[in-house]
């Protein structure tokens, strides 16, 4: 195959461009979330973040130091210093004297203030003010500077998500609440899954074919049918909205999917291994403990990352079965579209939340990425 | 209780439930119903062979029973029945169904739907397709892949979050934010858009997110796919002169209909349950409705049960045919 490509370079660069085009319009959303997390909120509102690395222009309204501090030189009044709080950082390129005209002066230039004040202007920010007359008044004079500064990153937003103590967003116990609803229901319906498969896969009794095709045509049903008649249940045994009715949704939810994925692993492990431990006179538990299971590691990480990315990212779920009217079990998915509709222009902390609960899936994303693949090809029914 | 504790417990409860079921219902059959021994040893050993699917099953089929069979039919009952003041239900025919049929928001999320049907699963298909042949001949492919599928892991919620600053506005005199809006404008657009606000075409910036994310999916299984077909039909063609989209469209795509088929199917399962993307960026307004999330607004909002439960049933009816095509297709597969 690769020869094709290989005898016409001009193929090789097109293939290679268009990756790249790919690639690129693919991560640019995401990137654009990540950047953002770490600008304040000033920046976001003010430049695309696509500009955040690249100093950024802007206007700001400066003043001179107080009279105060005027000394006498030669029988002049002069005002010196510089305009910056912290200068070094920033680069001037237009300036003005008067509101309405911001950008009367290049950096250098000496502006006319009227009543025989000037001052001149330079691109760090020195300026020197100079008058005939003594300065008067408190204050110093208006400088309007539009000046390029650093591109500048920060982590408050994070603190601010994370670890505010007075929380205001939610966000630590949200955090917290996902955990909990996801590793349990990440767990308990591998072991069920595993014993079910292993009956599917290597034990002979009437009605098999007909289970796994039950398993398979369960896999499709929507879960949308599940909602009330499930909350009515939940209702009735008397555990209604909680932690519990949770675990036992996901764990139900997940099961078609396990039982296939492992029993299609299962089936394809040597007859001859399963068989000779049968022979030398091991129990059906025995043989699925100490053979079974650890030969069928891929097929459980594999539906472990599955389990974990769909709980974590779950919201449906979490919204009929978990999270009551005191919201104190929300979940971050929860949490997050409540802050779309009351923080929709905030988005320094939207990005910022949407990032931590975006942040643990794509780790065991990037970990496990050779099992999810190896998963999803033994998953779609073929 | 702290649910981190409770949560602790019920992972050592399940777990240990689980093993301990597991364990002793295994015992008890081999040692005190069946024992191994003794005079009917033969017999007692076939029949503990029978009976011990079950005891690996039971669990399973309880839980897929109780949380996925047993709701299809329930549900088909509340869609023909009205909860009547002071709990109960009456039966009331297909009263709910006519009343949903009767609303304008039923027909928009129905045409939404359909169109979420055709566009969702045949760009990601396609793009999944132009991803997979392309990555496969370079080098770097492999880190390429990666980015491309790492959609995945992004919830729906997040990425919707992700989009809608994509998709931002602010007003004419301000620099835009949003990508979208700041291309349109270089590009000589007059005014910035609220993008999610145009009606029709709000369901395609909606559908983007989708695509976005099942690209991947289609990308990886397409993948392999490509790499699985016989090297000398594509050397017999080199060999015959054809150029390389010769090859791909009349040699490499014949011979992987199949997967793009189960692609295409997964898909349009996932497009058929879509919930989270309206739900967070829309919630249906501007007419972006779909089947799932007018369910959940007639369940949830509306509570009215029977006409929620039609709209499900509505979503059952249409997953249906894949429904018997998956089974059809495995039972032949087993013979």
């Amino acid at each position: 195959m690769d020869n094709i490509a290989g005898t016409k370079s001009g193929l090789t660069w097109a293939v290679h461009i268009s990756v790249v085009l790919l690639v690129v319009l693919w991560v640019f959303p995401t990137v654009g979330l990540l950047v953002s997390s770490f600008r304040t909120a000033d920046q976001i509102s003010t430049s695309g973040w696509w500009k955040s690395m690249l100093p950024s222009e802007q206007s700001e309204t400066l003043r001179t130091a107080a009279p105060s501090t005027q000394t006498l030189e030669n029988g002049i009044h002069v005002i010196s210093g510089n305009l910056f709080e912290r200068p070094g950082d920033f680069t001037i390129s237009v300036w003005g004297v008067k509101s309405n005209d911001i950008a009367a002066y290049e950096p250098g230039d000496t502006a006319d203030m009227g009543d025989g004040v000037s001052i001149t202007v330079q691109a760090n920010g020195d300026y020197r003010m100079i008058s005939t007359e003594e300065f008067s008044g408190r204050r110093g004079e208006r400088v309007f500077v539009t000046a390029k500064t650093p591109p500048e990153f920060t982590t408050r937003n994070y603190y601010n998500v994370l670890f505010d103590p007075a929380n205001r967003e939610g966000m630590t116990k949200a955090f917290f609440n996902t955990l909990t609803v996801t590793i349990p229901a990440t767990v308990i319906p591998i072991l069920i899954a595993a014993f079910a498969a292993y009956a599917l896969a290597w034990m002979e009794f009437p009605g098999r074919a007909l289970l796994v095709a039950a398993v398979v045509g369960l896999l499709v049903v929507p879960l949308q049918l599940a909602l009330i008649p499930l909350l009515k249940f939940h209702n009735d045994i008397g555990i209604g909205k909680g932690y519990l009715g949770t675990w036992m949704a996901h764990t139900g939810f997940g099961l078609p999917l396990a039982i296939y994925l492992l029993r299609n692993y299962m089936v394809g492990l040597p007859r001859d291994i399963i068989e000779n431990a049968r022979v030398d006179g091991a129990t059906e538990f025995q043989i699925f403990v100490k053979i079974i299971l650890p030969l069928s590691f891929p097929a459980l990480a594999s539906f472990a990352i599955f389990q974990f990315l769909w709980t974590w990212n779950d919201l449906l779920v979490a919204l009929v079965f978990l999270i009551d009217s005191t919201g104190e079990t929300t979940v971050m998915t929860k949490q997050i579209v409540e802050l779309l509709g009351t923080r929709g222009g905030n988005w320094e902390i939207l990005a910022t939340s949407a990032f931590v609960s975006i942040a643990v899936p794509l780790c065991v994303f990037f970990a496990m990425q050779r099992y999810l693949v190896r998963g999803l090809l033994a998953g779609s029914v073929k | 209780m702290n649910p981190a504790l409770q949560g602790l417990i019920t992972i050592i409860l399940g777990v240990g439930g689980c093993v301990g079921y597991f364990y002793f219902s295994n015992q008890f059959l081999d040692k005190v119903l069946f024992p191994g021994k003794g005079p009917n040893a033969g017999r007692n050993i076939n029949r503990a062979n029978m009976v011990r699917p079950w005891l690996f099953l039971f669990p399973a089929l309880a839980l897929l029973g109780l949380y996925l069979a047993y709701p299809v039919f329930e549900t088909l009952r509340l869609s023909v029945s009205e909860r009547v003041s002071g709990g109960g239900s009456e039966f009331v025919g297909l009263a709910n169904y006519s009343q949903m049929f009767g609303e304008p928001k039923f027909w928009e999320a129905m045409r939404n739907n359909m169109l979420w049907l055709i566009v969702v699963p045949a760009m990601s298909t396609a793009f999944g397709l132009l991803a997979a042949q392309l990555t496969d001949r370079i080098k770097w492919g492999n880190i390429a892949k990666s980015l491309i599928f790492m959609p995945m892991a992004i919830s729906f919620v997040g990425a919707a979050v992700i989009f809608k600053l994509v998709y931002d506005t602010r007003p004419i005199d301000q620099e835009q934010i949003g990508i979208l809006n700041a291309i349109y404008l270089w590009f000589g657009g007059d005014a910035p858009q609220t993008w999610l606000t145009i009606p029709l075409w709000n369901n395609f910036f909606l559908m983007v997110v989708l695509i976005w994310i099942q690209t991947g999916f289609a990308m990886v299984i397409l993948s392999a796919a490509l790499r699985g077909i016989p090297e000398d039909t594509i050397e017999a063609a080199i060999i015959d002169g054809a150029n390389p989209f010769q090859i791909f469209f009349k040699i490499k795509i014949p011979q992987i209909v199949g997967t793009i088929v189960v692609v295409w199917t997964t898909i349009t399962i996932v497009v058929l349950k879509v919930f989270d993307i309206v739900f967070a960026m829309t919630n249906g307004q501007w007419e972006t409705q779909v089947l799932a999330n007018y369910m959940f607004d007639k369940l949830f909002r509306a509570n009215d049960w029977g006409v929620g439960s039609a709209s499900a049933m509505i979503i059952m009816l249409l997953v249906t045919p894949i429904l018997v095509w998956n089974v059809y297709n495995v039972r032949k597969e087993m013979k």
